[in-house]
């Protein structure tokens, strides 16, 4: 029965394929919104996630991300390197500056100081130059992402000059890196020379990085060193945590993108629903006749779950299929740089695939059901 | 009457006791069918008769176990079938009750063989087995060229046949028919009626045809009248001021 179930929906061209249009649409729609949504976040992340090798980020107790920071004095770097399970320790510089291009506009940017010595503090990969260009006096390392907002196209920046708080900064080299929440350009630079590119305060320090000594526990050293300093220590994976909370509780993104999720859903319930109800309302005589010769409800439910099931598998690997095809074509573009579908994205995509068939298919059989096999004869 | 007829008069196989039943429309309850007690031999080709709303719809409908009645007994082949649990009628009903719709309610998107062989493969028998024994079935019908086709691209006739077929196919032993002939000329209405006599009343079953086609009406052992849910004549042929 389910062969003739299957036979009944493929059979009607029009309906099949409104069926499969509505859920893969609704499919589409929900996956590459919430893969948007959770990759955009994650950029409330990329300060963290560019810096894989500390283990630990020490700052002011009311700094709360990588972006939103307190400096701390200078001597907080030698109170964590006193702590014991403590490594290595870094400083860490993080401010927002103005820079003029050759053009002579002005554009906002964030300045990242890096450890002088170790260069921790800057992205892992690079994509144009070495890493150690950074020893080369004024040279600074730009992220890839912001090439795009100084430069043209395909145009390569290394040997440009930029006027940082009236200082020569050259760039040098081109990171490879995660972009930020607002894509903003990043420049690295070494600590000692972050100082005299930023405005001057009393205090400098953003954060101390470290590193935990063999077998330590990063969550352990954390709150050893908190209680030992009384500084706010995260280890890397809760300050990356805070930087997407951060996102999440000030900003109107998951609002905006939960709307949108919610509306993927109604539209696949309208479509879908519209289109079964249209399905089974012309194919009740079937039904009927059906009963009237003895296929039980059992089967008549079998062949109307049989055809939810075809229609959902079908429209939601082609809804998925479309989200990757979406992310594959905008990979190089800067904005989706590093985006990647996360496997919990799919997963909720099904269970929303699910329970729209389940409450449009069970519509649609309680109608089924409800016809008297006697209907045949009227 | 027939010679199968002749052999199986003592054989009741559908015995009525009483039958009523009601349908409520808004406040009002009406009383379409009023103590139906009747027997149907196997072996019959009976006609039930009436015009429109005389019941003739509801008593078909509740002989053949697809709609309860308000009041009274029905056997089929001695089974007490509204006795029956839902399933076990239903069951029943597969393995016992061949039907012929008037728009013959084939599925549009199978073919002539596959919809031929619907009850076959709701008992549960193997798609591709069920299929070759309506094949057979519409080879002895004269269509079994039109086996691969789809509904839409055969006649009425052809349709009406598969629809013939899929009523014949698991050997039930009862077969309702509701206006057989109504879509079709006097001539095809004949040719069909002689099929279902030939091959429908072979094994000592019953069938039952409702109809209101007075050109067949010399084909039947017996024909029932129908007046206002009541039987108002029974015989072989039909009365004289109808």
């Amino acid at each position: 029965m389910v062969w003739i179930a299957i036979r009944m929906l493929t059979g009607d061209a029009t309906k099949f394929y409104g069926l499969l249009f509505g859920i893969a649409f609704s499919t589409l729609l929900i996956t590459q919104q919430l893969t948007i949504f959770v990759n955009l976040i994650e950029r409330g992340a990329s300060g963290v996630y560019n810096v894989p090798s500390a283990d630990v980020w020490v700052m002011d107790p009311v700094s709360r991300t990588t972006d939103v920071n307190l400096p701390m004095p200078s001597t907080a770097l030698d109170r964590v390197r006193s702590v014991a399970g403590v490594e290595w320790a870094v400083p860490h510089l993080r401010a927002a500056a103005s820079v003029r291009t050759k053009e002579g506009d002005l554009e906002g940017v964030s300045v990242i100081g890096v450890d002088d010595a170790t260069l921790i503090g800057l992205p892992r990969r690079m994509a144009s130059g070495a890493a150690d260009v950074l020893e080369r006096p004024d040279a600074v390392v730009i992220d890839d992402v912001g090439t795009t907002r100084f430069f043209p196209e395909g145009y390569d920046p290394v040997g440009e000059r930029l006027e940082l708080n009236d200082q020569r900064a050259v760039i040098m080299g081109v990171a490879d890196a995660i972009p930020s929440f607002t894509s903003q350009v990043t420049l690295y630079t070494r600590y000692s020379r972050a100082l005299n590119f930023v405005p001057g305060t009393r205090n400098r320090l953003s954060f101390v990085l470290v590193g935990a000594a063999p077998g330590v526990d990063a969550k352990a050293l954390a709150a050893r060193i908190t209680q030992d300093t009384g500084l706010r220590a995260r280890t890397r994976d809760e300050f990356a945590r805070d930087g997407v909370d951060f996102i999440i509780e000030n900003t109107g993104i998951p609002l905006n993108f939960g709307i949108t999720v919610l509306l993927g859903f109604v539209v696949g319930v309208a479509i879908v629903g519209l289109t079964f109800s249209l399905f089974i309302r012309d194919n009740i005589k079937q039904f009927g006749a059906l009963k009237a010769i003895g296929v039980n409800n059992a089967k008549i439910r079998r062949m109307v779950a049989a055809q939810a099931a075809m229609v959902g598998l079908i429209g939601y690997g082609l809804g998925v299929l479309g989200t990757v095809g979406f992310i594959w074509g905008f990979s190089s573009n800067p904005t989706f740089k590093g985006f990647y579908i996360p496997w919990q994205v799919p997963l909720i995509s099904l269970v929303a695939v699910a329970l729209i068939l389940a409450l449009t298919g069970w519509i649609a059989l309680r109608r089924v059901l409800k016809t008297e096999p006697a209907a045949v004869f009227r | 009457m027939s010679a199968a007829a002749d052999t199986a008069t003592a054989i009741a196989a559908i015995s009525t006791r009483g039958v009523a039943r009601d349908f409520t429309a808004g406040q009002q309850t009406i009383r379409v069918l009023h103590g139906i007690d009747l027997d149907v031999r196997a072996g019959e080709l009976t006609y039930l008769v009436g015009e429109s709303g005389s019941g003739k719809t509801t008593l078909i409908s509740i002989m053949c176990g697809i709609l309860w009645p308000t009041e009274g007994e029905v056997r089929l082949f001695g089974t007490d079938i509204y006795r029956l649990s839902d399933s076990d009628l239903v069951d029943f009903r597969l393995r016992n009750v061949g039907f012929i719709f008037q728009q013959y309610n084939l599925i549009p998107a199978i073919d002539a063989a596959s919809n031929a062989a619907v009850p076959l493969i709701a008992q549960g028998m193997d798609r591709l087995e069920a299929r070759e024994r309506a094949i057979e079935l519409l080879a002895a019908l004269n269509i079994a060229d039109q086996a691969n086709k789809l509904p839409n691209q055969l006649s009425g006739g052809q349709q009406q046949r598969v629809a013939i077929a899929r009523a014949l196919v698991h050997q039930p032993r009862l077969i309702v028919c509701d206006e057989p002939t109504a879509a079709l000329d006097a001539r095809s209405g004949r040719r069909v009626m002689d099929l279902l006599r030939e091959v429908a009343l072979a094994d000592d079953r019953s069938v039952i045809i409702v109809t209101h086609d007075n050109r067949i009406f010399d084909l039947a052992d017996r024909i029932l009248v129908l007046e206002d849910g009541r039987i108002t004549h029974d015989g072989r042929d039909m009365p004289k001021d109808h």
